[in-house]
């Protein structure tokens, strides 16, 4: 089955920018979702920050809320409390969501709102044209720190693992299938779900040769359950894994009140 | 000043944090609402959980009393420092009931009344908080009240945990009977009233509920957390969500999320919190999101007086950023704040823009008589589409509402947006587009206005013929009303309970051919005053202005606007 996600708005992203690989990953993966019979595309909402990635909310033909700088969090966990049975995806960028928004995060990890968090990881301000964010590398050279940036990046997946996300996971713009895979899998998840996506921005972090050399997907059988095992994982910098760390099941904070 | 014909009483009791002070005058509260009298009481607590000085100071008459009074028929000291604090506003007549624990007690005048409290508390084994209850059954005894009321009050509240109540309270009634005390009586009420003791946080959130809120969501913040308290404890019995959040900006965030989803939902806060609110109140604004907070004001600026009050916010919650509609509503007393909590929700909706309600800690925290039965509360008719493949959120229409539709409803998608945006949602940059969604949101206006003085956005009270007139908001209602029994000439009193929009048809016919205008208010500025200037250009030179963190006493102000006028 066609699922027909398009919408009337010009897309507005730079030619060839990474997003247009998570807006398509994204798509297939509610299509084939809706085709499964898994979810119903009426109960979608797809929630956006502010940033390059918030744009995408514009771009796929559901419901959705364009929230504030770092609070589609807060917004989307509004959404699910006012109805349940909505399935709620929500899309911020790391500095969205790590800088301005970090502290929704550890909370909504902690109470497993029932949300799924894609976080467009291209670790600089984009729309802003080229600030450091929590999670540049230290001695980005932006337009904030001609220098370089002295402060060492945030660990999100560490964070969100610390803070009792019930799914962690990570994928890459380079591998449009893997991602469109994990996407469906974080959308059935029940509870609090946080993908970061990791991209390179081709104007101002271009990071496609650093990564391309790097990363390597998760062993199939590796364990979903051991925290332990999961923050050690995460922290992996020589190399740099994908898929999901971390997977286990916990009653939802909306069904519990 | 002249005389006041009505009997006033007033009984203060005080104690450290932590004694029950507070509890207690809210039992005597309702013991003499029980008994037919209308009431008013008033919190005072210092920004700690322990020691301080803490009192309730109730009021009660036969007649509606709108403030307590400052001089007192009773004290009831739980410590030294109530007695010594408060021995200089006794009545000559008045008495201190205190626990014989204290060492000494040099009265200028009244009777002094020493009760053996924390020694039987101990006897009986009860806890340190129930030990009040023996200052109550001494109090009944004192002034012939009947101690089987006082035992309902007990049992209204504790259930079946009232019984170390009741025997305390009887072991203090008999203590004074043993003595062969002199008795004391109140002028007795002939009618019976209706309604219950409610205060102003209650009353709000009672009033949301009845306009249909399904979800409160808050971050606690002194003296707007009890709204929280109190509906915490009501939901369940509702089918109402409580929701406590990790800031405030999360709280109206999620506010927005689940009035998108389709619930009513509201928040409250005070200053500082409501400051954090501001970015996404503006969100409202501009995606329409039906919205209701509550801000009650404390003294600023910043941290300032927690516990105390003020109204120095007015200007700040009619002025969050960008320009749109919006709604302030400010009720004056515990009746107006459950009428004005549903008609928030309600007008919320219809209007599908932010609505604030400021109380203030007086009003918040102040016990008073409310009828609720008297008013109609009842989610309104809104404006709200089927959806289907055509629907489109923003869609222009000439009242400037839009049809509602939620996320989950068939063949139908929701855009909604912080970004400017065409009518179905979606993200526009056009200079034509964004100058007709500003006419759009603006058009509500027009409705709205007509709708804001249909529903006495201005009360007029007192000589609604006189020349001198006295304008207030908010809480102060209480103190103006109590205080023109007292002054000499007569005084018409303007109450503005709609500051934005402001009522400007109503309001400039109450002022129509006035001599005199006083402004009254509890803060630095005199920010009603602005409001008025602004809206009408009426310019009002008599100010009178308190900004020491406690409400107006009603005799105090009686002097202020006989001093004017």
């Amino acid at each position: 089955m066609n699922i027909d996600l398009n919408t009337k708005a010009k897309n507005t992203w730079c030619p060839g920018c990474t997003n247009f690989m998570i807006l398509t990953a994204f798509k297939n993966a509610l299509s084939e979702l809706i085709t499964e019979g898994k979810i119903k595309k009426d109960n979608i909402v797809v929630g956006a920050g502010i940033g390059c990635h918030g744009k995408i909310a514009d771009y796929v033909g559901t419901n959705s809320i364009i929230s504030l700088h770092g609070r589609v969090v807060p917004t989307m966990t509004g959404v699910k409390l006012g109805n349940p049975d909505l399935t709620t995806i929500a899309f911020s960028g790391d500095g969205d969501s790590y800088a301005e928004g970090i502290e929704h995060l550890v909370h909504a990890a902690k109470r497993n709102s029932d949300i799924k968090l894609f976080v467009h990881n291209n670790q600089v301000f984009g729309l802003t044209t080229g600030q450091v964010t929590p999670t540049s590398n230290r001695g980005y050279k932006g337009k904030s720190t001609p220098q370089g940036s002295v402060e060492e990046p945030i660990n999100p997946q560490l964070v969100m693992l610390a803070s009792g996300a019930t799914f962690v996971a990570r994928v890459y713009t380079g591998d449009l299938p893997f991602m469109t895979q994990i996407m469906k899998k974080a959308i059935l998840h029940k509870g609090f779900a946080h993908l970061e996506i990791i991209q390179p921005c081709i104007s101002f972090n271009d990071t496609r040769d650093y990564f391309k050399e790097r990363v390597y997907n998760l062993d199939q059988n590796s364990p979903k359950n051991d925290l332990q095992w999961a923050m050690q994982k995460v922290q992996e910098k020589e190399r740099i894994p994908l898929g999901i760390f971390y997977e286990v099941e916990k009653a939802t904070f909306e069904e519990q009140l | 000043m002249k005389k006041n014909q009505e009997k006033i009483y007033t009984i203060l009791i005080g104690g450290q944090a932590g004694d029950g002070a507070r509890e207690a005058g809210v039992n005597l509260a309702r013991l003499f609402c029980k008994l037919g009298y209308y009431v008013f009481a008033s919190m005072e607590y210092p920004s700690l959980i322990r020691g301080g000085h803490n009192f309730c100071r109730v009021s009660f008459s036969k007649e509606k009393i709108y403030s307590d009074y400052r001089e007192l028929d009773a004290i009831i000291a739980l410590n030294q420092e109530t007695a010594d604090l408060h021995k200089n506003e006794l009545k000559k007549s008045g008495v201190i009931f205190f626990d014989n624990n204290i060492n000494s007690i040099i009265g200028k005048s009244g009777q002094l009344i020493s009760l053996p409290i924390t020694s039987y508390a101990k006897e009986l084994s009860a806890p340190s908080l129930a030990r009040t209850a023996v200052a109550l059954g001494a109090f009944c005894r004192y002034y012939d009240l009947s101690l089987l009321k006082l035992n309902e009050v007990f049992t209204d509240i504790f259930g079946s945990k009232a019984q170390i109540n009741i025997d305390l309270a009887k072991k203090g009634f008999d203590y004074l009977q043993d003595k062969n005390f002199g008795q004391t009586k109140f002028s007795k009420p002939d009618k019976k009233i209706k309604g219950q003791i409610i205060d102003g946080n209650a009353a709000t959130g009672e009033g949301m509920m009845a306009a249909g809120m399904k979800n409160y969501i808050a971050y606690p913040m002194t003296p707007a957390t009890s709204v929280l308290h109190h509906l915490a404890k009501q939901a369940p019995k509702y089918g109402l969500k409580v929701t406590q959040a990790e800031s405030e900006v999360a709280v109206i965030n999620m506010v927005l999320g689940s009035a998108y989803a389709g619930v009513r939902t509201a928040t409250g806060t005070s200053g500082g919190g409501f400051a954090l609110m501001t970015e996404a109140l503006s969100m409202a604004g501009i995606a329409e999101i039906p919205t209701v907070v509550v801000e009650s004001q404390r003294p600023g600026p910043s941290t300032g007086v927690p516990t105390r009050t003020a109204q120095g916010d007015l200007q700040f919650v009619r002025q969050i950023l960008g320009e749109f509609p919006r709604i302030v509503l400010a009720p004056g007393d515990q009746q107006e704040s459950y009428e004005i909590g549903g008609k928030a929700m309600n007008l919320a909706w219809q209007y599908q823009l932010p609505v604030m309600i400021a109380l203030d800690k007086h009003l918040s925290e102040s016990l008073s008589n409310a009828d609720f039965s008297k008013i109609k509360i009842k989610p309104e008719k809104i404006k709200i589409s089927k959806g289907g493949k055509n629907y489109q959120r923003y869609a222009f229409s000439t009242d400037g509402v839009s049809t509602l539709c939620f996320p989950g409803t068939k063949d139908t998608i929701v855009k909604v947006n912080s970004y400017e945006h065409s009518e179905d949602g979606l993200i526009t940059e056009s200079a034509e587009m964004t100058q007709k969604m500003f006419d759009k949101r603006f058009a509500k206006l027009k409705n709205l206005e007509k709708e804001i003085n249909s529903f006495k956005g201005v009360k007029i009270y007192g000589d609604k013929k006189s020349k001198n007139i006295v304008v207030f908001w908010g809480s102060t209602k209480g103190a103006v009303l109590e205080a023109i029994k007292y002054v000499k000439k007569p005084v018409k009193a303007v109450q503005v309970l709609v500051i934005e929009p402001l009522p400007v048809k109503s309001l400039l016919e109450a002022f129509k051919g006035a001599k005199k205008i006083i402004d009254i208010e509890l803060n630095h500025t005199g920010q009603l005053a602005q409001v008025i200037a602004e809206k009408t250009g009426l310019k009002i030179k008599n100010k009178i202005l308190k900004y020491d963190t406690f409400a107006f006493e009603p005799i105090e102000l009686a002097k202020k606007i006989d001093k004017i006028l």
